[in-house]
């Protein structure tokens, strides 16, 4: 099992860094939840694996049931929220973006970095 | 701390608070605002002067208010005579500048600003030699860098000012820099910030291995800042500066710094053989230099720059000589060098106020204009000369009879030559100074008709030549401040006698040589001119404007190639020195054996497991589909939601599962406006390097967490899950962390939840209001959309649904405390319900249907989690603390009451509203883009006739 969360974890950085680095604000703001994907479950992993030992407190049972460590999971949870806050900012910066400049490119077309350039000098 | 102490405060704070005032009383008058300006000198000097007596008997005069203690950073000031007679001098000749000032500044300068700058500078400079505390001291001399910065730019019309206050600013501040490292490692050493401890651990910071490092850094900026080779080039270009600055700067005050801080560092970096090296052999070649270029300045002030770069040269030495006596004959040249140059840049400045020229080529035969003038400017610049019976004379002596029996890498002649060569060359140019300028038959060529100045500009700088006058002539009355501050210097206990006649003595034969010399020199100087003016010399201006040339592009090179204004760059930068960082902090420490096993895997979440591979593969492969990209991502999302559940996190499950659902939808609603494919672009190279990166990347943090999941921990949490039922009063763990034993951070997130929402809804009236919106509205849309934009079943199923997703979230609403669920999950779903009711029968439809304003709800969600948080502080409980109770209601089972279920409202509320926020800004874009709006909740109406169209434009 640690093998597989681990695994995920990396599959889902791996994916994320790359989609970070194209050229469009889609694939980044897409390589963005990917890569919040991978960090919340990271995070959730840093309290170590349990299986059917949820952090519901049980009543019927005195001090023999273990359960799985909560804080990661507090955590993660506001985590999750938060970055569906951080990703709908981005996503509407990105699209205003793309409206005003008529490109959704993450850089400076060409020619535009181009003049860019001369302006500055 | 004597009770006189509380002086010290307020004399380190007076010039600042004054520097307030000249600003504001220039508009009563060019007399008030100077008279302002010299107010809280004269109080500063007054207090000083109380203190004086005390520090005169051989006290140290000190006071201390902590400020930082943890960084060993504290307020303390301390008065001993070295201190004594350099705020003295600071005060003094403030005073003196500040009348000098008035009379010379033209009516189109700005006064105000000036006589600022001059108060700030003024404290800044009191503040290094009253400092107790080295860091403090450094605050000081920093404040000293930039406030010369702005008083020799004062005239920022002209481009020599500008250039010469940045170069300024760039080596004694470079200085600076190191002298932070050096002040750092010597209080280390020291085991103490404060100077007076620092002073008593001498021997320990000598034979500490950080000595010489520490010794190089600290050395580097007092050279820098007192203009001793190869760092003098600044000081020439900072005559660009007002002749006020340059009187006060650059012949009292700033350039001492430097000597002021090595005969402060005496006592505990003196006597080694790294000291007498670096020190007085800079020195020497300083004074030498200096000397032999100011010969051939043409400009008056240029000439008086290169001689104060001499005169540095020559304290330097002294103090490097490290000998008591040497020290002695530096602190009385220290005063005799401040009255005679402050003097002489006076008279500078007075002739070229009243000639317009500075050219010494275009002067001469002013003694008969400038009487006056001629008078001052001879009898300083005899003193500078070392005649006898002038100030200058007795201290050069000392300064010769030291160096007539110093040994230098065993040769007993060097430093005596030297020393008497730089005497000759010192007699030739002052001599240069009274015979080119004043002397001489009339000319009728001066660029304006010269007349002696308003007594107002002469006062001072004759103030100062009686001095030069006094001293010479009874040098016993300067011996009682000169003691005090030589034995400041030396920590020693000396009584020195300064006398005019030494008898016959090696010192005396060097003097005569070096003035009958120097005048010899000086009747040759035109034949010599001409020779120095066709040879090749370095430059110091170009070489340094070639360096900074060659820092800016070496610095825009390194910015081009790191910030070339695409976010992949950055990224990738960022990602790759993660990645290296993780090396490194893996390589240096290694891991420790595994303490756990592996668990099982069961087949489904094998399956699950595949299927979030394929998934992410695809994703990545098929990105330029934008479409599917987003179903890739929803089943992603949906098989780490799974794992959740599986791993014993059910809340976690039930969050991402609702999360997943409206972040898919945000995203097909921004993808309506946004072009549905990505071009292929990336040429093969880059996704080579970027797939490159990403594996790395993901390889070292899937290592990471395989690593820190086959070990244990230490968890706080035990602390938790213990007091959840007794203290929080719930039995899911995770809802009463974030609800009470986290409340704080739930608080906060919350409200960057609200801000988040808000933020999305003023970008969009931002846009809506720019050229976007013009494109919006003639945005073309693909041809194949449906024509039954809200279908019948859709409608009535959503409908259906409604009440029964709105039960549902609050059943997970009410249980949260207990069960998986609450504030945030419940906040969710009933967004999601919320949603289908727009997604099913339209935009216009459904807002009509509102009742109440998002914005009004996420404001009232914080406030609500607030006031239950500060309710706690009625019961005098820390804020959010929380009271729970059982109630039960006939039918229903007996549940809880909690004051964490307020709170949890309030989060509810926050999540919902800012959720909803979102989601309504990107459709109201659509609106906006020419959709049409519909009243009806279906297009189709099945109880109407067909031909009936509802739907309008």
């Amino acid at each position: 099992m640690e093998i597989i969360v681990a695994s995920t974890v990396g599959i889902l950085t791996a994916g994320g860094v790359y989609l970070l680095l194209r050229l469009r604000t889609f694939p980044v703001i897409l390589g963005l939840t990917l890569l919040s994907y991978a960090v919340n479950v990271f995070l959730f992993a840093s309290g170590r694996l349990a299986i059917d030992q949820s952090p519901i407190l049980s009543p019927y049972s005195y001090g023999d049931t273990t359960y799985t460590d909560p804080l990661p999971q507090a955590l993660v949870l506001t985590a999750i929220v938060i970055s569906f806050g951080m990703t709908a900012v981005l996503v509407m910066i990105g699209l205003g973006a793309y409206l005003e400049a008529e490109s959704d490119r993450i850089d400076l077309e060409p020619e535009m970095a181009e003049s860019g350039k001369d302006d500055s000098a | 701390m004597s009770h006189s102490g509380h002086f010290l405060f307020i004399i380190a704070l007076l010039p600042f608070l004054g520097a307030l005032l000249p600003g504001l009383m220039i508009r009563a008058g060019r007399n008030a605002c100077a008279i302002f300006t010299a107010v809280p000198t004269i109080l500063a000097l007054t207090m000083l002067l109380i203190l004086a007596p005390q520090v005169m008997r051989g006290e140290v005069v000190q006071a201390e208010i902590d400020w930082l203690p943890q960084l060993g950073l504290s307020a303390s000031f301390f008065v001993d005579g070295l201190g004594l007679l350099f705020a003295g001098m600071i005060l003094g000749v403030g005073l003196l500048i500040t009348l000098y000032a008035r009379f010379y500044l033209l009516g189109e300068d700005p006064m105000g600003q000036f006589y600022t700058y001059l108060l700030m500078f003024q404290g800044a400079m009191l503040g290094i030699v009253i400092s107790d505390n080295i860091l403090l001291l450094l605050v000081f001399w920093e404040l000293t860098s930039l406030s010369s910065f702005l008083l020799i730019g004062y005239w920022k019309h002209l481009p020599e000012g500008r250039q010469g206050a940045r170069m300024a600013l760039a080596v004694t501040g470079g200085g600076g820099l190191a002298m932070i490292g050096g002040m750092l490692i010597l209080g280390n050493i020291a085991g103490s910030y404060n100077l007076t401890d620092i002073l008593q651990a001498g021997d320990q910071i000598r034979a500490s291995e950080w000595y010489l490092p520490a010794l190089i850094l600290i050395l580097l900026g007092a050279f820098t800042k007192s203009a001793q080779f190869p760092f003098h080039f600044w000081l020439p270009h900072a005559m660009a500066a007002p002749t006020p600055v340059s009187a006060y700067l650059h012949s009292a005050t700033m350039v001492k710094a430097g000597v002021f801080l090595m005969a402060r560092m005496w006592p505990v970096l003196s006597g080694t053989d790294a000291w007498f090296y670096i020190v007085a052999t800079t020195g020497l070649v300083t004074m030498v230099l200096g000397a032999l270029i100011a010969l051939f300045k043409d400009d008056l002030k240029a000439l008086l720059a290169f001689s104060t770069v001499s005169h540095l040269g020559l304290l330097t030495m002294l103090l490097g000589f490290g000998t008591q006596a040497a020290a002695v004959a530096a602190v009385f040249h220290i005063i005799n060098h401040l009255t005679f140059k402050a003097a002489l840049f006076m008279t500078a400045g007075i002739v070229d106020h009243e000639t317009h020229t500075r050219d010494i080529k275009r002067l001469g035969g002013l003694r008969h204009l400038m009487p006056i003038t001629f008078l001052i400017g001879t009898v300083a610049a005899l003193s500078m000369a070392g005649i006898p019976l002038f100030n200058g004379f007795l201290s050069k002596e000392m300064m010769l009879e030291e160096a007539s029996h110093t040994d230098w890498f065993g040769s007993h002649y060097a430093v005596p030559v030297m020393a008497t060569i730089g005497a000759l060359l010192s007699v030739a140019y002052s001599f240069r100074f009274i015979v080119h300028v004043f002397l001489g038959p009339k000319r009728d060529d001066y660029p304006h008709t010269p007349h002696d100045p308003p007594f107002g500009m002469w006062a001072a700088p004759a103030l100062l030549v009686v001095m030069v006058i006094v001293i010479g002539v009874a040098p016993f009355l300067a011996e009682g401040i000169v003691t005090v501050a030589a034995n400041a210097v030396t920590g020693a206990d000396l009584h020195p006698h300064l006398k005019i006649w030494h008898g016959v003595t090696p010192a005396l034969w060097m003097s005569v040589i070096a003035i009958l010399g120097g005048a010899v020199l000086l009747a040759f100087h035109h034949p010599l001119d001409q020779a120095w003016i066709a040879a090749p010399r370095p430059e110091a201006k170009v070489i340094f404007d070639r360096v900074i040339a060659a820092v800016a592009a070496l610095g825009r090179s390194v910015t081009e190639i790191t910030h070339n204004g695409a976010i992949s760059r950055y990224l990738a930068i960022f990602t790759v020195t993660a990645i290296g960082l993780g090396w490194i902090a893996y390589s240096s420490s290694g891991l420790s054996p595994p303490t756990r096993g592996l668990l099982p895997v069961p087949p489904v979440i094998a399956v699950v497991w595949v299927m979030l591979i394929v998934a992410t593969a695809s994703v990545v492969v098929m990105h330029h589909r934008r479409f599917r990209a987003l179903v890739l991502l929803g089943i992603i999302g949906l098989s780490i939601s799974a794992g959740f559940a599986y791993l014993s996190a059910p809340d976690l499950a039930l969050t991402q599962i609702s999360v997943e659902t409206v972040t898919i939808m945000l995203l097909l609603l921004a993808l309506h406006f946004m072009p549905k494919e990505t071009p292929k672009e990336s040429p093969m190279g880059l996704k080579l390097r970027d797939g490159l990166i990403a594996l790395t990347a993901g390889g070292g943090v899937g290592a990471l967490a395989y690593a820190f999941l086959m070990r244990d921990i230490e968890t706080i949490s035990d602390y938790h899950i213990a007091n959840s039922y007794e203290g929080g009063g719930g039995t899911n763990v995770v809802n009463v962390i974030l609800v009470d034993f986290r409340g704080y951070d739930t608080y906060g997130e919350i409200i960057v939840l609200g801000i988040a929402g808000l933020v999305i809804y003023a970008l969009m009236h931002a846009l809506l209001d720019g050229p976007a919106a013009r494109r919006l509205k003639n945005m073309d849309y693909a041809q194949d959309r449906s024509r039954d934009r809200h279908p019948l079943m859709m409608v009535v199923v959503t409908r259906v649904l409604m009440p029964i997703a709105v039960v549902v979230g609050i059943y997970i609403f009410l249980r949260g405390h207990n069960e998986p669920g609450g504030g945030f999950v419940a906040g969710l779903v009933i967004a999601i319900a919320l949603l289908m009711q727009y997604m099913a029968s339209g935009f216009a439809w459904t807002q009509e249907r509102k009742k109440i304003e998002y914005h009004t709800m996420i404001g009232l969600g914080v406030v609500i989690a607030g006031l239950t948080g500060i309710g706690s502080w009625l019961a005098a409980r820390p804020f959010l603390t929380s009271a729970y109770t059982y109630v039960q209601l006939p039918p229903i089972e007996e549940f809880e009451l909690a004051t964490a279920m307020l709170f949890d409202l309030g989060v509810f509320l926050t999540v919902l509203g800012a959720v909803m926020l979102m989601l309504y800004s990107l459709s109201r874009i659509a609106r906006f883009a020419g959709e049409t709006v519909n009243v009806e909740p279906m297009d189709y109406d099945p109880g109407e006739h067909a031909d009936d169209d509802k739907v309008e434009t």
